[in-house]
């Protein structure tokens, strides 16, 4: 299959190794990536920090990359959720209703991609580490994605899964939040943190690499030894387990 | 018209207010406590019906009817009301309020009051409103009286001593109520509180209180509680009085089966609540001899205006949100600056107070959607939340500097080209992302280092690699 990957601004330029692994990811599964070079942004942070119009400007443009592509790519749920919650809403100011509603069930979060389009939880993928895993809020309570991830990490070879206390409790991300509100935001990185240092796991995955951002800085900061990775990341690896 | 929701509009900001909160290490402690005990207690009993989702739907849909007929509900609750012999006011706003129901205790000649479960009256601020009339307000519900007592403010909406634990009680107890001795068990402490207030349900004339429901079929008016002070209250006095905002009307009594339901198992829960007490009107030899209604606006049209928030209208007060919000269980309810704190809070005091005084709370939310989740009534609380802050926007009340960076990252965002551009020009300094303005930020997480090379710099690279293959 023809897979257009929407990598996302901030993976684009924060998080390369993410979009990467997801094209490794498809590729060993025998399908072709493209990667349309016009494509930008979701809108998101324009649109829950109160920008409408202009997140509108961004919708917009994602609409005419995006129109005729077959399937949809993207490693990040809070893409995918903002795009579903909110882009009917925006279409109608827009006028795009009918290209919004047709183009949406094209648009796959990555382990949605894996696990009910493909039907696949077991990638080839290999990575002898003991990980917990960060559902994140918008994975969880907007795309209703349940254990989609953890099956996928389940079926990777030498993946010791470890479960995260409170896992559905926010990490306190939450976009411009972690700025405007750093400091109420910081206390619950704390708790996420103490939640995630319980389980004795040395790497910390999801979905979305804007929580992990967060996540990983609090965990560097801390100097607690537990790094965070994307969950397409784990399922690119090919890791031989030294022992 | 003077819209006032307790004291928010002199109330600091959201992010000062929890600057000071979050080094209170014993509240921290006593919130998170207490709003885990409930939020297991209500996930338990919601998890065992199996109708739950569609009790929900029921509780939106009867309230979104009741939205889209107010004006009528409203004038057939009067009628019904006034017809069993209640006495119906109407109140613009907090003053009106308060005045009318100072005149009704005065034209009695009437010096105290005994109050039950009424955020109203702490919205309009009731009661120092009384006492500068010479009138005593003896506020009965055990965890009002705690606050009443202890000159603090309530921190959440059905619990609204939730900040204070047991031995801080005991000793508020001692003091205010001159007791030599006391004992340390919970039962030692209602014990206490059961002394102090018996004496005054059987000597005060004036009854008060809040309502949860009004059904404007029957013009009854129903209270919840668990204490059974809300019986004597309503029963034992001469006089009645309540204030209900106007959007307490059910259409229907049948509808109170709904809510019933709904109400204690999300905000206690509970599978019944304990003390379910329902009145209509006056009946000769049973009760008040006179009761009277007051009909709260207070910015309630305001809001029924605005379609896109209208449904922050629907709620039933039972703090589901805040006992699973991970944002109040940081802070608790004082840093919300108002009786409504939590996530309902955030949109529901912004929107009454017209936003002039409450700007900060609607950013007051990662945007989790826990609150969603529980909602009983399904009000899309993180919906709301970035509606009012695409108002606030709108207003021009984020500043220009916000306004013209945002406006930049738009035009950046809608042009592949630009947005190329703005990724090398972060890239060449190699900075920090701190030092591109993200203030807060570093004070408890390093920022990750910017990669020497983009995703769609490699695609390409990758892409003439291997065309030339």
């Amino acid at each position: 299959m023809l897979i257009s990957l929407f990598v996302a601004c901030y993976n684009d330029t924060l998080f390369p190794d993410t979009g990467k692994a997801v094209v490794t990811v498809l590729e060993r599964l025998g399908h072709t990536v493209e990667f349309r070079e016009a494509q930008t942004c979701c809108g998101q942070m324009h649109y829950n920090t109160g920008y409408r119009p202009e997140a509108i400007a961004v919708m917009k443009h994602f609409v005419e990359t995006f129109r005729d592509a077959q399937i949809i790519c993207v490693p990040s749920s809070s893409c995918v959720s903002m795009m579903r919650e909110h882009y009917p809403k925006m279409a109608k100011d827009a006028g795009l209703e009918t290209e919004i509603e047709e183009l949406l069930p094209r648009v796959y979060e990555f382990s949605e991609l894996l696990v009910d389009k493909f039907g696949i939880t077991d990638v080839g993928a290999s990575y002898p580490h003991t990980v917990t895993m960060h559902t994140s809020c918008h994975s969880i309570r907007s795309l209703h994605i349940g254990d989609k991830p953890e099956r996928l990490l389940k079926a990777v070879q030498g993946l010791n899964l470890v479960k995260l206390p409170a896992a559905d409790q926010c990490c306190g991300f939450g976009g411009t939040f972690a700025i405007k509100n750093a400091e109420v935001s910081s206390a619950m990185l704390d708790e996420k943190i103490k939640a995630i240092t319980s389980t004795g796991a040395s790497i910390c995955t999801a979905g979305d690499n804007s929580c992990l951002m967060h996540i990983g800085g609090g965990l560097s900061r801390q100097d607690t030894g537990v790094t965070c990775i994307h969950l397409a990341e784990i399922l690119a690896a090919r890791e031989v387990s030294v022992q | 018209m003077s819209v006032r929701v307790g004291e928010a509009a002199e109330a600091p900001d959201f992010r000062q207010a929890a600057h000071a909160l979050l080094a209170n290490k014993q509240v921290r402690a006593n919130v998170r406590r207490a709003t885990e005990t409930i939020r297991n207690k209500r996930a338990n009993v919601v998890g065992e019906m199996p109708d739950w989702e569609q009790l929900r739907d029921a509780g939106r849909a009867i309230k979104r009817r009741v939205m889209r007929n107010l004006d009528s509900h409203l004038e057939q609750f009067e009628a019904a009301c006034t017809r069993a012999g209640g006495q119906v006011h109407w109140a613009r706003d907090a003053d009106e309020g308060n005045r009318i129901v100072t005149q009704i205790i005065q034209s009695h000649g009437q010096k105290e009051i005994i109050k039950v479960k009424t955020m109203t009256s702490d919205e309009t601020q009731l009661n120092p409103h009384l006492e500068a009339n010479g009138i005593i307000p003896w506020e009965t519900d055990l965890a009002d009286l705690i606050i009443q007592l202890g000159h603090d403010k309530p921190s959440h909406i059905v619990v609204p001593a939730l900040h204070k634990n047991k031995t801080e009680i005991r000793t508020l107890f001692m003091e205010k109520m001159g007791l030599k001795e006391l004992g340390t068990k919970p039962e030692d402490l209602t014990a206490a509180a059961r002394a102090y207030l018996r004496e005054r349900f059987l000597r005060v004339k004036v009854g008060y209180s809040g309502a949860n429901f009004a059904v404007a079929e029957t013009g009854s008016v129903c209270v919840v509680e668990s204490e059974g002070n809300g019986r004597m209250c309503v029963t034992l006095p001469e006089i009645m009085i309540t204030m209900v905002g106007i959007e307490k009307i059910v259409p229907s009594f049948d509808d109170l089966e709904v809510f019933l339901q709904l109400l204690p198992r999300s905000a206690t829960g509970e599978r019944m609540n304990p003390y379910n007490s329902i009145w209509t009107g006056v009946t000769p030899g049973d009760g008040p001899k006179e009761f009277h209604v007051i009909l709260l606006d207070n910015g309630r049209t305001k809001v029924l205006a605005d379609e896109e928030s209208r449904e922050t209208l629907h709620c039933i007060r039972c703090a589901a949100c805040l006992n699973v919000c991970p944002v109040y269980r940081q802070t608790g309810g004082h840093a919300y600056g108002s009786i409504y704190s939590g996530p309902i809070g955030a949109i529901l005091t912004p929107q009454l107070q017209s936003m002039e005084h409450s700007q900060s709370l609607p950013y007051a939310s990662s945007l989790c959607g826990a609150c969603y989740d529980v909602c009983p009534v399904k009000i899309n609380i993180p919906e709301i939340l970035i509606h009012l802050r695409t108002r606030i926007v709108e207003n021009g009340d984020r500043g220009a500097a916000e306004r013209i960076g945002m406006r930049m990252a738009a035009y950046t965002m809608s042009d592949a080209g630009r947005f190329s551009g703005a990724q090398k020009l972060v890239k060449i300094g190699a900075k920090p992302l701190e030092s591109l303005g993200l203030p807060g930020w570093s004070a408890s997480r390093d920022l990750p280092a910017i990669p020497k090379e983009s995703f769609r710099d490699w695609w390409k690279k990758r892409q003439v690699e291997k065309n030339k293959a």
